[in-house]
C-alpha cells in the first residue's frame, strides 16, 4: 500500500467569506490523476487554491508533504519583454531545475525560443505556462482549466505530458470541462456543496 | 533569489523607464526649484539639502506601486508564492531591485545636481552618503506598502498616503546631516541614525511585507 501524495480529509473552503465547498475528502496516489468537474462557480479554483496553500481552509486536513505541489492558475505569469527560453529559465532557477530542454520538447516550443512571450498567440503562452510546470520537478500538479486556448494537437502534446509525468510516478488534479483521453478518475466539486450557507467569522479576512 | 533580483532588473532595463523615470523626475524638481525660488545663490545653497532630498524621496515614490503589481497582474505573484522560495526573500530581493533601479542611480546623480543648487562643496560627500545609507530604507518601506496596496485598484493614492509618514524620520536625519556638512558641523549622529533606519527596516519589514502579501494573495 502506497501513501498517498495529497489526501484530504473533510476540507471545507470558503470564497469571499462564503463557505462554497464542505466535507471534501479524496486522496491522490502516485501515478493517479483526478479530473474536478462541476458548473462554473462551484469551487475548483477555490479547492486548487486551497490545495496549493495560497489560502486557508476553513477546517479539515490537507496532507501533502512540503513544497510537492506546482501551481498552474489561469493567468501564466509570463513576463512579456523576457523569451520564451528567459521565462522558463528564471522558472528552472527557482525551482533548482537545470535543464529547460525536456519543457521546450514537450510543449513544442524549440521554434519559439527566442521569441518574447509578448509576440506569443495565446494558445503559444498557455504552452510555455505549461511547459512550466515540467521545470518546477514537483510530483502533484494541481491545473485550472489547462487547455483554455490550446488547439487539438496542444491538448494532445499537455496530455501526453500529463502522461508521462504520472508514468514517472506522478500526479495531477486537474480541474477542466474537456475531455483530455487521459485514464483518470473523476471528481465532481458540485456535491461537496454545503447544506446550508454559513459565512465566516466577520472578521475572518484579517486572521 | 538573485536569480529574481537579476530577472527584475532585465524587467526594468527591458521595458525602458526602469532607470529613467525616477531620474528624469529627480533632475526635473532640482532644475525647476531655483526657477522658482529665484537665482539668490545664499537663499539655494541653504534649501538645497531639503530639495536635494525631498526630490530624491518623491522619484523614489514614483516607481513603487508597480513592485508587486505588474507581478500580480500578470498572476506570476501566486506562482512565485507557491515557488520554493520564502516570501520574505521574495520581498526582500523586490526591495533590493527596486534600490538598484532608483536609488542607486539617484545617489550616484544627486551630486551632479546639487552643482545647480548651489551646495557648498563641504557637504558632497555627506550628500552622497546619507542617500546612499537612506534610500535603501526608502524601496524597503515602499515594497512594504506596495504589499499592503497589491490587490487594490488605483492603489497609488493609498500607497503614498502610507508610505510617505514612514519616510518621515530618514528624511530629517538625512536632510540634517546635509544642512550640517553645509554649515560645517559634526554629522557623524544624523548618518548613524539614517544607516540604523535602514537596517530596522531590512530586519522587520520583509516579514511584514509577507504576511501582508500573504493577506492579500487570498
Amino acid at each position: 500500500m502506497t501513501t498517498p501524495l495529497l489526501s484530504l480529509s473533510s476540507v471545507a473552503c470558503t470564497r469571499g467569506g462564503v463557505t462554497i465547498l464542505d466535507n471534501v475528502s479524496f486522496q491522490l496516489l502516485a501515478g493517479e490523476a483526478i479530473i474536478l468537474r462541476g458548473p462554473n462557480g462551484s469551487g475548483k479554483t477555490t479547492l486548487l487554491r486551497t490545495i496549493s496553500g495560497l489560502q486557508p481552509c476553513l477546517h479539515g486536513v490537507i496532507d501533502a508533504a512540503p513544497d510537492s505541489i506546482a501551481y498552474a492558475a489561469h493567468a501564466d505569469g509570463l513576463k512579456s519583454t523576457l523569451s520564451v527560453a528567459e521565462n522558463l529559465e528564471f522558472w528552472a532557477a527557482l525551482f533548482g531545475t537545470r535543464s529547460i530542454e525536456p519543457a521546450l520538447e514537450a510543449f513544442d516550443l524549440h521554434s519559439l525560443k527566442h521569441r518574447r512571450a509578448q509576440a506569443l498567440s495565446a494558445g503559444q503562452k498557455r504552452r510555455l505556462g505549461l511547459a512550466r510546470l515540467l521545470v518546477s520537478g514537483r510530483p502533484v500538479w494541481a491545473l485550472d482549466e489547462p487547455t483554455v486556448s490550446l488547439d487539438k494537437t496542444a491538448v494532445a502534446l499537455f496530455a501526453k505530458a500529463v502522461q508521462s509525468h504520472l508514468e514517472a510516478g506522478g500526479a495531477a488534479l486537474i480541474a477542466t470541462h474537456i475531455d483530455l483521453g487521459l485514464e483518470a478518475g473523476t471528481l465532481d466539486v458540485s456535491q461537496f456543496k454545503p447544506d446550508k450557507t454559513e459565512v465566516g467569522a466577520f472578521d475572518e479576512s484579517f486572521l | 533569489m538573485i536569480r529574481l533580483l537579476q530577472r527584475d532588473i532585465r524587467l526594468a532595463i527591458r521595458s525602458g523607464g526602469g532607470f529613467g523615470l525616477a531620474l528624469a523626475f529627480f533632475l526635473i524638481v532640482v532644475v525647476l526649484v531655483p526657477f522658482g525660488v529665484g537665482p539668490e545663490r545664499e537663499i539655494l545653497s541653504r534649501i538645497a539639502p531639503g530639495v536635494l532630498w525631498v526630490g530624491a524621496l518623491l522619484a523614489c515614490l514614483l516607481s513603487l506601486d508597480r513592485v508587486f503589481a505588474t507581478d500580480y497582474e500578470d498572476g506570476s505573484l501566486e506562482l512565485l508564492a507557491t515557488a520554493p522560495l520564502p516570501l520574505e526573500s521574495l520581498v526582500l530581493a523586490k526591495g533590493v531591485a527596486h534600490w538598484l533601479t532608483t536609488g542607486l542611480p539617484l545617489t550616484l546623480i544627486a551630486p551632479v545636481l546639487a552643482v545647480l543648487l548651489n551646495l557648498p562643496e563641504s557637504a558632497y560627500g555627506t550628500l552622497v552618503l546619507t542617500l546612499a545609507f537612506g534610500t535603501p530604507a526608502l524601496s524597503m518601506l515602499g515594497a512594504f506598502g506596495a504589499a499592503l496596496t497589491v490587490g487594490l485598484k488605483r492603489g497609488g493614492l493609498l500607497l503614498s498616503l502610507l508610505v510617505l509618514p514612514l519616510y518621515v524620520p530618514t528624511l530629517i536625519f538625512g536632510a540634517d546631516a546635509v544642512r550640517r556638512a553645509a554649515d560645517g558641523l559634526e554629522t557623524t549622529t544624523p548618518i548613524l541614525l539614517v544607516a540604523a533606519i535602514t537596517l530596522g527596516t531590512f530586519a522587520v519589514l520583509p516579514f511584514a511585507a509577507a504576511a501582508a502579501l500573504r493577506v492579500n494573495l487570498r
